[in-house]
């Protein structure tokens, strides 16, 4: 056996130059699946979960964190804090929770009135992570403004983002697409609901979120 | 007059006209156009930090029954290749389309053409 083992190695070398602890946001616009995921991460690595689901959108309006979840990979392994935001839109209009998904127009207006609050919550907590995993949802076109400005502004403070592209289970889904869509960043196909390729995904977090790198602050 | 008589009014703006201002000042301009009905199309385009700016003012600015927030398409900075790097040369965003949401919806985008529609049945604020 040598000196060093190849786990070993990897763990020494990530001490060295990488983190060991890092604060990611889950982003990403409303109903892609970011709670969904955020639940798989916590439910493998935890037992816990981190929220409710819904197919209304803006289930989550306010964020929520688990702090220290520990990831692993192979030989090494990073703690996160995982924040779970609410979903980014430009607008909120609390008639479509009324006609599309049949609340009273008193719990529909809340709903939206705690939706903006949401998408400013989220805003305000790019702030203060170290990473994003940016959530897109595969069946849908990826160059929705939201997605595009997201990632500028991930792009623009030197931020770390690695692309979950989700809903890979459903027949319509084009993990491929938005891996031509947006070449800069790693996309990983999966699927929060089934667990599909979670362990691929996993892997490219640990790698990806371990990694040095001086953020730039404006 | 009613409303949908007074027609929908487009403008464009120009890249002089937003160089002339500041960030907030822009932000600012774009959004009170905006929340008075009006389809702003600019030459310039914002940046992605002052597109995130946009969206936090709007949630702000967003009142249920008159305001339900803007509908906005843009092209994102090219990127600047390694020669123009090292000439320090700056890449401007693109053109960016912004609107009432409830006025103004986008069909189509791809890396030549942004395709939007005014939302039928709606007219000028």
């Amino acid at each position: 056996m040598g000196l060093f083992r190849k786990g070993s190695l990897a763990a020494i070398i990530q001490r060295i130059f990488g983190k060991k602890h890092a604060k990611i946001g889950i982003y990403g616009p409303p109903n892609v699946g970011k709670t969904t995921l955020a639940n798989r991460i916590l439910r493998d690595w935890t037992g816990d979960i981190m929220g409710s689901v819904s197919e209304i959108p803006h289930e989550t309006r306010e964020a929520k964190w688990k702090k220290n979840v520990r990831i692993e990979n192979g030989g090494s392994s990073l703690f996160m804090d995982i924040v779970d935001t609410p979903g980014i839109a430009t607008k909120v209009d609390f008639k479509e929770f009324m006609n599309t998904y049949g609340l009273s127009r008193e719990e529909a207006k809340k709903r939206a009135k705690e939706a903006t609050e949401g998408v400013i919550e989220s805003i305000r907590w790019l702030e203060d992570i170290d990473g994003v995993l940016l959530v897109m949802d595969s069946t849908q076109d990826p160059f929705t403004q939201v997605n595009v400005t997201i990632l500028g502004n991930l792009e623009a403070r030197s931020l770390p983002v690695l692309i979950a592209a989700n809903k890979i289970d459903m027949d319509e889904s084009s993990p491929a697409t938005l891996k031509s869509a947006f070449p800069q960043h790693p996309v990983v196909p999966i699927s929060a609901l089934t667990g599909y390729n979670s362990d691929n995904l996993y892997t490219t977090m640990v790698k990806h979120f371990s990694r040095k790198r001086l953020k730039k602050r404006r | 007059m009613a409303d949908k008589e007074r027609g929908i009014s487009v403008n464009l703006v120009s890249r002089q006209k937003l160089e002339e201002l500041s960030s907030s000042e822009k932000l600012k301009f774009i959004l009170k156009e905006v929340q008075n009905g009006k389809i702003l199309v600019l030459e310039h385009g914002l940046t992605a930090m002052e597109q995130t700016n946009l969206i936090e003012k709007t949630m702000k600015e967003i009142k249920q029954d008159t305001f339900i927030g803007i509908e906005m398409e843009g092209y994102s900075e090219d990127r600047p290749s390694f020669i123009q790097k090292i000439l320090g040369v700056i890449k401007k965003p693109r053109m960016t389309v912004i609107g009432p949401a409830d006025l103004l919806k986008t069909i189509r985008k791809d890396s030549n053409m942004i395709q939007t529609m005014i939302i039928p049945g709606k007219g000028a604020k």
